[in-house]
Formats: C-alpha cells, structure tokens, sequence
C-alpha cells in the first residue's frame, strides 16, 4: 500500500445489527490497543461509551464556571447601578439591599450556566462541521436510524489496512468499508 | 391459577410507555413520517388556517393599540393592571408544565415523560412567546420596551433594581433563553435522522443545516448527555424560580389578598397545574389525530391526570390557606376583602366559578375510569385552564377594584380590544403548535429509540 492511500483514508468503518455486539466489538478493540476510534450510534449506548474509554468530561467544569461568572455579573450589575453609579434610596432601605439582589443575580447565574453548557458542548464537539469522512461510509444515514457503526480511524498508531480491516471482519460485523477521507 | 405477582406483572404488561411490536426502525419511521410527507391532510390545513384567522384579529387588536393607545382596554384607576397582567400570568404558568416534563420527571427517572416531552416543550416555547406579549404590549409603547434592560443613557438612569417587576424581566427573558436552548439541544440528534431519511434536497439541506453536522458519535453522545443532564438541572430550579417572581410581583405589594407569603409556593403548584391541563388539551387531539397512540399510551394520561390532581390539591390548599389567613390575621381589609368582596362582592360569581372549576371539578380525577378516558379527561382540561385564567382575574381584579378607601372604589369591564388581544393569542399558540406537529418531530425519537433499548434488556433480565 503506498502513503497517499493512506493519506485518502479516513479509516475502516464496521456496521453492526444491535448495541450489543457494538459494546463488544468496542471493548475488543479497546483490548487490541487501539485507542484512536469512535463509534456511532442512533441513540446514546452507555457500555459502548465506557468501551471506549470514556470516564470524565469537561462540562461539569465548564458549567460550573458559567455559573460562577453570571453570579459575579449579577450581583455586581445590580450592586454598581444602585449603591455607587445611580444611589437611589428606595423605600428606606439601605443602598445596598443585597436581599433585593439575589434573584437577577440568580437568574443570571442559571442563564451563564445554561449558555456554556450548550455552547460548551457544541464547541467541544466540533459543530457546526459541515462536512465529516464517515458519511462517506455507504448505509451510514442508518447510525441515526437503527445501525451501530464502529470507525478505527487511519490516525491510530497501530493501524494497519488489512490487519484493522481482517480484525474488523472478526468481529462479524454486517459490512465493513473504507471510509475515503 | 397465576399467583398475585404474576397477574401484577402481566397488568403492569397490559399497560405500556410503548405498545409493543415496535423497533428502532419502525418508531423512527412513524414518528418522522409526519414531517417527511409533502402531504398536508384537510383537518390539518382546515385548524391552521382558523388559528391563522385568529392571529390576523391579534395583529389587527396590536395596530389598534398602537395606533390609539392602552386607553382602548378596559383599564384605568382603581384597577390598573387588567387583562394583560391576568393573561401574562396564565400563559407563563401554562409555560411552566414543559419545563416540569422534560426537567424533573427526567431527575426523577420518570421514563414515561419520554413520548410527550418534545411536544410539552414547544408549548413552553410558544406559551413564553403569549405571555412575553403582554408586559410589552401594556407599557403602551413597545418600542421603548429596551428601558426596561440595562443600557448605558443619555439620562444616566439605571433601572430600580430592587422591584420585583424588575425581576420579572430577568426571569422570563432567562427562562425563554435557556427553554429554547433546552429544545433545541434535545432536537439536534432528531434533526439529524430527518436530515438521513430526507428524500427532497431541500429539505435535507435544511435539516442538515439544523442539525450542525450530527453524527451520532459516541464521544459526543457522552459530553451531550452531560449537557443537557446539567440543562434539567439549572432548568429546575429555574421554573420554580420564575412563577416565585411572577407572585412577588403581587405579595410584594400591600395590597389586601396579595401581601401573602402563601403566593410563591402556591403560584407554583397552580402553573403547573394549569400546565398540565394545557398539555391534556394538547396532546388528546394530536394523539388521535396523528394515530399516535401506541406513542402516548393511556397510561401517560393516567399519569398526567395525577399530577393535575396533586398540583391541584395543592392549589385548593392555597385557597383555603389565603381566607385563613385573611379571617386569622385579624385584618379589617383582609377580611372585607376576602369574605365580603370576593365571595360576596360584584365579582363573586367569578370567585365560586373558579372554586368549581379548580377545586371540585377535578375531584373526578380520583376516579381510575376517569383518568382513563381521553373524552373525560379533555372536558376536565379545558375546565381547569378556564379555572386558572379566572383565579388571575379574581386575584387582580378583586383586590384593586376595592382596596383601602371606599372613595376610590370602581369597577373594571374589560372591552372588545381586550378580549380579541386574549383570542388573538391562543390563536397565535395553536397556530405555533400546528406548525410545530407538522415540521418538528413531535416526539423525541432518539429518546424513545433508548427506551426499547431499556425494555429489551428488561425482558431479557427477565
């Protein structure tokens, strides 16, 4: 095989009939060594994500962060416009009434943390991508549909076009297929 | 003979989330065939075009108010805050039930939330959208609507931050925000399988394009169930935070039958209790409509009926508390108001109307048969959501048309203007919901996908 096929190749894809067998084809790979693969799936599949070596991720942190900066832009929103830049005593109450603060600094504490929860995710995973390789993959419309797809991608240090390819076959997969880059 | 645990266990099989004999392939077939159709069926084109009707009487209720001014409704000194601030309520409380469906219940694990939480989440959406009208709508000029948001001035003028009206603008932007987030990001995997089973490119373009590139990868699958795991959980304290807001808006005030710590828990229970009933209402029609009954099985009726029960227990509860309250507080105004005014007053009808709707008519609901009976439960549905939007009007009519000097009684008719701007918006509401069946998968299908997962592996365990 030369380089540039290589170069073309995104990786040898395999198609799957049910969770299951995706789950233990995953974990076999994972056990062959190869580390640089996905699979794909038309519903979230827990084992299959555990397969893959997946344990933590990095939105919990990023929510939390979200969080914490909406609290800070609340409350000191609400304290600059009333206590220092507009100081308006309002019914008696001392300037900074910080009881009266708390629900804009909440509601904006909610508000920052939704947003990089979503945002965070979208940019975590790539999207918007317009395009990706594995959809060159023929029958790969049925991942969101009823298939289960399992990619060892041409990146992976161990890959090799027909030893990835026959221990793919091993797997008694439905179909296998080159995924053009 | 079966033994008991046995015929409990075929019960609990005769009684479904999903009929049975469905498949991945066979629920992502029926579910978004009602999008991928060019077909538009008679019944669907015959609702749209009334509620399109109706959304011409809203457009032409709005250019008169702006035209001549909020002088064309019925409000004016005692009574201030008329139609508007009852139907902003009553829609953001309708609001309230998506949020509770598609947050909580999926805490709590409740899997049949599963087949009815796209949909309870677009009227959340649209519900919104009515009640967001209404504050803009009675500043009198809307487009001077952004003095309500800080900016930088020329006055050097900042907001009075310590208002609960205030608030309410925090509160409801940042809950529409984070509601449409929430949808859409359930959406994502959903678009993407209409964007795989397209035939017509234009079609697939768009879904394509709505659907950022999915691709249902596993590693993305993992941060996204993250995502929005910790969306239901900002989401649920959110929903309680925004109707606790929208009740400041009235305890704050020294108004006799609003100064009441009472308002925020039971403002809560009776948006979600009005929600629900708007989901009922909703969803009955849709189910036989679309033949989506193997979907949203009687048993998510059943379900559904018990949480109007409890939430409206709960509200009943708000009502005894509030004249309790009003008798043991020893307040002359308290009680004049309560005993005198509103169940005695011009406005008692309303008050007894509201006694009925919201706190005998749904004792039906105990009943098993009832529970179970779509026709039954859609008459009691539309019971409760009148109920709600008549315990708002009694709420504000009654405690500002009579409140401490005698002097300055009044009272308060609303007028055709207000009545066509109300009309106009359900119109607008089932007009957004027509559209929403017929263009968004109703149903979340990956959700549902993971649900026969479930039950498979449950019988094999088995």
């Amino acid at each position: 095989m030369t380089n540039t096929e290589i170069k073309s190749l995104f990786g040898i894809m395999a198609e799957f009939k049910d969770a299951a067998s995706l789950a233990e084809a995953t974990k076999r790979a994972y056990a062959m060594g190869y580390r640089q693969m996905d699979a794909y799936t038309p519903y979230p599949v827990e084992d299959v994500i555990h397969a893959l070596g997946l344990r933590r991720n990095e939105i919990p942190f990023i929510v939390f962060l979200g969080g914490c900066l909406g609290a800070i832009v609340g409350f000191s929103m609400c304290y600059y416009f009333q206590v220092i830049d507009y100081p308006l005593v309002a019914g008696g109450k001392p300037l900074n009434s910080w009881p009266m603060y708390i629900p804009i600094t909440f509601e904006l504490t909610v508000l920052f943390a939704a947003l990089s929860a979503v945002f965070g995710m979208l940019a975590l995973n790539g999207f918007p991508s317009p395009y990706h390789p594995v959809f060159n993959c023929p029958h790969f419309e049925r991942a969101s549909q009823d298939r289960f797809f399992l990619c060892i991608e041409a990146t992976d240090p161990l890959f090799d076009l027909e030893k990835t390819k026959q221990f793919l076959l091993s797997l008694k997969p439905v179909e296998v297929c080159e995924v053009a880059r | 003979m079966a033994s008991p645990s046995a015929s409990a266990h075929i019960a609990q099989e005769s009684d479904p989330i999903i009929a049975p004999g469905h498949s991945l392939g066979s629920v992502t077939e029926k579910i978004s065939s009602v999008v991928l159709t060019k077909e538009f069926r008679p019944g669907w084109l015959a609702g749209f075009a009334l509620c399109a009707g109706l959304v011409m009487v809203l457009a032409i209720s709005i250019g008169w108010l702006l035209i001549r001014g909020v002088g064309i409704w019925g409000v004016n000194i005692p009574v201030g805050w008329g139609f508007a601030i009852i139907n902003f309520v009553w829609w953001i409380g309708i609001g309230h039930a998506g949020t509770l469906i598609s947050a909580i219940l999926l805490l709590l694990n409740q899997e049949w939330r599963t087949s009815i939480n796209r949909f309870a989440e677009a009227m959340t959406i649209f519900a919104v959208m009515c009640a967001g009208m209404f504050p803009l709508l009675h500043v009198g000029r809307p487009w001077f609507a952004y003095w309500m948001l800080p900016h930088p001035n020329t006055y050097a003028l900042w907001q009075q931050f310590r208002s609960p009206l205030q608030w309410d603008v925090f509160a409801v932007s940042t809950y529409a925000t984070v509601s449409m987030l929430f949808w859409y990001v359930g959406l994502i995997p959903d678009l993407a399988t209409l964007r795989d089973r397209a035939k017509n490119v234009f079609a697939k373009y768009i879904f394509a394009f709505l659907s950022l590139g999915w691709r249902g990868s596993s590693r993305h699958w993992f941060r996204y169930e993250t995502a929005y795991l910790l969306l239901a959980g900002l989401s649920t304290p959110l929903v309680v935070s925004v109707h606790t807001v929208v009740s400041f808006d009235f305890a704050v005030g020294i108004i006799p039958g609003w100064h009441a710590t009472i308002f925020p828990p039971y403002f809560v229970a009776g948006a979600i209790y009005s929600g629900f009933a708007m989901v009922l209402t909703l969803a009955i029609p849709i189910r036989k409509f679309f033949k989506m009954e193997d979907l949203i099985t009687s048993r998510h009726l059943d379900n559904m009926a018990k949480v109007m029960l409890a939430t409206g227990l709960i509200v009943g509860y708000g009502y005894f508390m509030e004249a309790f309250m009003a008798w043991y507080s020893g307040n002359d105004y308290e009680r004049y108001l309560l005993f005198k005014n509103r169940m005695q007053g011009p406005y008692s009808p309303f008050y007894w109307a509201l006694i009925f709707c919201n706190v005998i008519a749904i004792q039906a609901l105990w009943s098993k048969k009832v529970r179970r009976s779509p026709v039954a439960l859609f008459i009691l549905s539309i019971i409760v959501n009148i109920g709600m939007w008549l315990e708002r009007f009694v709420i504000v009519v009654t405690s500002l048309h009579a409140d401490f000097l005698p002097s300055s009684w009044g009272m308060y008719y609303p007028t055709i203007w207000d009545v066509a701007l109300y009309l106009g918006t359900i119109g607008f509401f089932l007009m957004m919901m027509f559209l929403f069946v017929r263009f968004v998968p109703m149903i979340s299908i990956f959700e549902v996908r993971m649900l026969l997962e479930q039950k498979k592996e449950k019988e094999a365990a088995s």
